[in-house]
């Protein structure tokens, strides 16, 4: 292993690491279209859940979009491990040449796209089923979308490590993570809902400050905890 | 087998810490029942601040203790700081639900509603989600080093994760303010009360420390029977 890795090459590893998700997965396909039509139907089956007349479809919106990004994002970043549990593919990625760190940081990128990919396609949909104008709004929205898919996906790519070859994980993996996204998911949907309303983001820039410090913390916190969750 | 039997026989002599801290939570809370008055506006409903706060004290000094033990064993891997840690979570978790439930309690009378989402209350629900989240994982995982390794990464994160919260439904709270009726302040309370109430901090502080004790005998016990029969180190 290359112990005085760069932080150029700690990037270069985990971008070839990346890649290698990002092909199986889109020769596959599955996963991503799986989270896609889950994050669809729970966007179509929330519509249902409240009285369209007492609830207007904006004030559901925020809501309904970031439990679903939630819930699909954990099904990405379950997967990004499972797909190393055969034929010792782990084993096989720990003793190549490249930084732990670099491991994690690929994963995460993947993951980073994954998540992003969804929320490419739910967006537009949930503007579509909800009536809602997000054309104002949009390169703030996308702003917030950015900053909490990386929140996301960089606690939910340590605990999907941990996770991953233990019993229950599929289970585990959102009892573990939820907590973590609570302060991920209420500044997002706070001020997405501040967006909606047609209220200028400077309104929500103590939400924003909170999801910056965030992933400031946590990308480092995890990847300098992930290669302590390996075995030596 | 003989080895074990000698080491449950030993342990059948009751802890003398444990029966301090024994007596130590008979003469607080004698002293909090019969001989502190009530508060005046609360009346009797006040007393349950007798457990409440020392219970949630023991619930933030476990998890911050859980969360070091784990930090240190990353470098000293020690098993005993381990075994301290997952004593430590266990004990916090049992205090945290004792805060969460004697909270609702005092607060039907006081505040008029069993739950609010005031910003303390959230912060100790998620606590107590971490810190459940923290012995599910430890109870899945029956290798001994990887379950310590996981653990202690799980420990800082959850202490780095507490001031996010915190500031998050601090953030929620005040944008959308709840009714508060009444609001304890601690520094307006009469000696004979204060008296009270760091007796019983003092003598939950005492029961914390026997708890771990008493499950951290248990962890090395379980160790040593674990060692004993798949024969490794």
């Amino acid at each position: 292993m290359s112990r005085h890795a760069t932080p150029l090459g700690i990037l270069a590893s985990a971008w070839v690491i990346a890649r290698k998700d990002l092909a199986i997965e889109f020769r596959t396909r599955s996963a991503f279209l799986s989270a896609l039509v889950l994050s669809l139907l729970s966007i179509v089956i929330f519509f249902f859940a409240w009285d369209p007349t007492a609830v207007g479809p904006a004030d559901l919106a925020p809501g309904v979009l970031w439990v679903t990004f939630t819930f699909s994002g954990l099904l990405g970043m379950h997967r990004s491990f499972g797909v190393e549990a055969h034929d010792g593919a782990m084993d096989a990625l720990l003793i190549a040449p490249v930084p732990r760190q670099s491991i994690f940081l690929g994963k995460a990128l993947a993951n980073l796209a994954f998540v992003l990919g969804v929320q490419a396609v739910s967006l537009p949909a949930i503007a579509l089923f909800y009536n809602l104008a997000i054309g104002p709004a949009f390169g703030a929205l996308a702003l917030v979308m950015v900053l909490a898919a990386i929140g996301l996906v960089s606690v939910g790519t340590l605990f999907a490590g941990m996770t991953a070859n233990t019993r229950l994980a599929e289970l585990l993996l959102p009892v573990l993570a939820l907590p973590f996204f609570v302060p991920i998911v209420m500044p997002a949907a706070n001020t997405t809902a501040n967006l909606l309303a047609g209220r200028p983001i400077a309104e929500s820039f103590a939400w924003i400050r909170i999801l910056l410090a965030f992933d400031l913390v946590f990308v480092y916190a995890c990847m300098l905890l992930f290669p302590l969750t390996l075995d030596d | 087998m003989t080895d074990s039997m000698t080491v449950s026989a030993r342990r059948r002599r009751p802890d003398p810490v444990a029966l301090v801290a024994l007596a130590v939570v008979l003469i607080a809370y004698g002293r909090a029942i019969w001989f502190t008055p009530p508060e005046m506006l609360q009346g009797y409903a006040q007393k349950i601040l007798y457990v409440h706060a020392p219970a949630a004290w023991v619930a933030f000094l476990a998890f911050g203790l859980t969360a070091l033990a784990g930090a240190f064993w990353l470098f000293l891997k020690d098993p005993r700081l381990d075994r301290f840690a997952e004593s430590s979570a266990e004990v916090g978790v049992i205090f945290t639900t004792a805060v969460l439930v004697t909270g609702p309690l005092w607060g039907k009378p006081i505040w008029g509603t069993w739950w609010s989402w005031d910003a303390r209350l959230t912060l100790t629900l998620f606590l107590w989600f971490i810190y459940v989240g923290y012995l599910v994982l430890r109870g899945v995982i029956s290798e001994r080093e990887q379950r310590a390794r996981y653990s202690a990464v799980l420990g800082i994160l959850g202490a780095l994760l507490i001031p996010f919260i915190h500031l998050s439904v601090y953030l929620f709270r005040t944008l959308h303010p709840m009714p508060i009726v009444a609001n304890p302040n601690g520094i307006n309370m009469p000696p004979v009360m204060i008296v009270t109430f760091f007796l019983c901090f003092f003598a939950f502080t005492c029961l914390y420390v026997a708890f771990v004790r008493a499950r951290m005998a248990l962890a090395t016990e379980r160790d040593a029977l674990d060692a004993a029969v798949l024969g490794d180190s």
